[in-house]
């Protein structure tokens, strides 16, 4: 149910610009996995490579490996749509869509790729919102816009779209920086319980949330802008905030920079 | 900590906003009355004139063997040619004009896409004059195709095709990003995004847009001139001989001399005025409100 992801020497630009620069990181399944460091140090660049939205943007590509459980993601023989039902992705601003009731969203992924059957989607509709804790609040109003939710609410919306399509990882790009305290911390238990069925991988601004919800924390920073972003120390969570190898990720983590 | 020399200075200060503010919220209110002068009283003035002459009758018939004097006839043949016009003009220009701009937005990104916008941008101020003449030489001469209301619908599509261009790209772009990489996370294809999520997006807006040009051509009379020719009796079928049109069937009883003409002019005017509201309406309330998130 889920996988492991191992990048080597992977390296993404925009246009000529490098944004992150030779990243080794081996991701383990049933995990949740925190990329911290200040802004414009690469997380959401080397995130949205790990399941090629990187390259949806005019002019970004990727160079070096990532392997989904030893299968390379960008071999040119990859299905990119059948890639990223399998990694799946949460964005950092809620994003449902405008159009569709709570039901439709949490359907879309299914629907708009050929399901059909309205009990097969009735049935994942259900358990996507169980699974994001979702499911008491709206179970009574699945007909109304989606956007009739509140932020966090949406956000957990968004999390159950993701999950309908039955993915083996989730990354997740800061997808609490836009909620209050409460619905972020509905969001982290959220986060804590999905690791029993998916590799997890959370960007984030917020050191104590990396430090509430994840087992393992990378760090990346840039030596000065135009540089690009590298990953300093990977480690046990509770390793990089008590005793950090590198006196950078020390500096971070005690707030004397970024 | 306020002497009174500064709350004498303040108070002035504070006079004089006050005045400005007064002043510019007059000179605004001015304009707004200045600028529905024109419009309440065109209004009122085709409503005025053109109910003298409408009637049951005048919605029923054609002028076919209608004498110069006789207060008879109708503009049923016109209304028929221009619903049929349009209707044509729009079943081209619509479907077209929509995949010009989900090219432009979504898969143009180079030169081409570039110099299209240009065309389109070019093409969006063509006189209406000059699209009836390009299909009154290629359609109705060297094809030799002959007046009809299809090549009145022909040239009309010319004219409605850039602004449905124009309006459906703004439309697109007003659509956030994130929708579409929301849509491309799930590993829904880029076509089935397009269709399924940025289309329904920018459905309302787009509306408005079509509706606009369907308005704007409904009244063109010039190119009507070149290519349905214009017809005294009901001619059902646009594919076959010239037709009638209601701003054409305008433009010919109001250049009569004769009273009971000039008031079946007005009386069409206030046909095509109430055509134009009606389709407008219909459609507004068919797309529903706007569906953009505000953000």
């Amino acid at each position: 149910m889920s996988k492991r992801i191992e990048t080597k020497g992977l390296r993404a630009f925009f246009g000529s610009f490098l944004a992150v620069d030779g990243i080794d990181l081996t991701i383990e399944p049933k995990q949740v996995t925190a990329l911290i460091g200040p802004s414009g140090c690469g997380k959401s660049t080397f995130i949205r490579s790990l399941n090629r939205m990187h390259e949806v943007v005019p002019g970004a590509r990727v160079e070096g490996t990532v392997l989904l459980d030893g299968d390379d993601i960008y071999d040119p023989g990859v299905d990119i749509t059948e890639l990223r039902r399998t990694v799946g992705m949460v964005f950092q601003r809620p994003n449902p869509f405008p159009t569709m009731s709570i039901r439709d969203n949490v359907a879309a992924g299914l629907r708009l790729n050929g399901v059909r059957r309205k009990s097969e989607l009735d049935d994942a509709v259900e358990r996507s919102l169980r699974m994001a804790g979702l499911w008491g609040e709206v179970s009574n109003r699945l007909d109304r816009p989606g956007a009739s939710l509140s932020g966090g609410q949406q956000q957990r919306l968004c999390i159950a779209r993701a999950i309908a399509v039955a993915p083996e990882v989730l990354l997740m790009d800061e997808p609490c920086s836009a909620l209050d305290p409460v619905s972020t911390l509905t969001i982290e238990d959220l986060i804590v319980d999905l690791k029993d069925e998916y590799t997890i991988v959370v960007v984030t601004h917020n050191m104590q949330q990396a430090a509430r919800v994840s087992d393992v924390t990378a760090f990346f920073t840039i030596e000065a802008a135009g540089e690009p972003g590298r990953l300093i120390e990977v480690g046990e969570t509770s390793k990089i905030f008590t005793k950090p190898d590198d006196a950078r990720t020390e500096a971070y983590i005690t707030g004397r920079f970024g | 900590m306020t002497s009174p020399a500064m709350a004498a200075r303040f108070s002035g200060a504070r006079r004089r906003r006050r005045v400005v503010n007064a002043a510019a919220c007059g000179l605004l209110s001015a304009a707004v009355v200045v600028a529905l002068i024109p419009l309440v009283a065109v209004l009122s003035y085709v409503v005025g004139r053109g109910t003298e002459a409408l009637s049951i009758e005048f919605l029923t018939h054609s002028m076919k063997g209608v004498g110069p004097l006789d207060d008879a006839g109708g503009a049923y043949h016109a209304i028929l040619g221009t619903l049929e016009q349009v209707a044509i003009a729009a079943v081209l220009a619509v479907p077209l004009g929509l995949a010009v701009a989900v090219y432009i937005v979504e898969y143009g990104g180079g030169r081409f896409a570039y110099a299209v916008r240009f065309l389109v941008d070019v093409m969006t101020g063509l006189p209406s004059i000059v699209a009836g003449l390009f299909i009154f030489a290629f359609w109705v001469l060297a094809l030799d195709k002959g007046f009809s209301g299809l090549a009145a619908g022909l040239s009309l599509a010319v004219l409605m095709l850039p602004v449905v261009v124009r309006t459906s790209e703004e439309m697109l772009r007003l659509v956030p990003h994130e929708l579409r990489e929301a849509g491309y996370a799930l590993g829904v294809p880029r076509w089935r995004t397009t269709i399924s999520v940025v289309l329904p997006t920018a459905s309302a807006g787009i509306t408005t847009g079509v509706m606009l040009a369907v308005a704007r051509v409904t009244g063109e009379t010039a190119p009507l001139l070149l290519t349905a020719f214009g017809y005294d009796a009901i001619r059902r079928s646009p594919f076959e001989g010239p037709q009638s049109g209601l701003p054409l069937y305008v433009f010919s009883q109001a250049g009569s001399a004769f009273d009971v003409a000039v008031r079946r002019a007005w009386a069409g005017a206030l046909t095509l005025i109430v055509i134009v509201l009606v389709l407008t309406v219909t459609a507004r309330l068919l797309a529903g409100r706007s569906r953009l998130p505000n953000s």
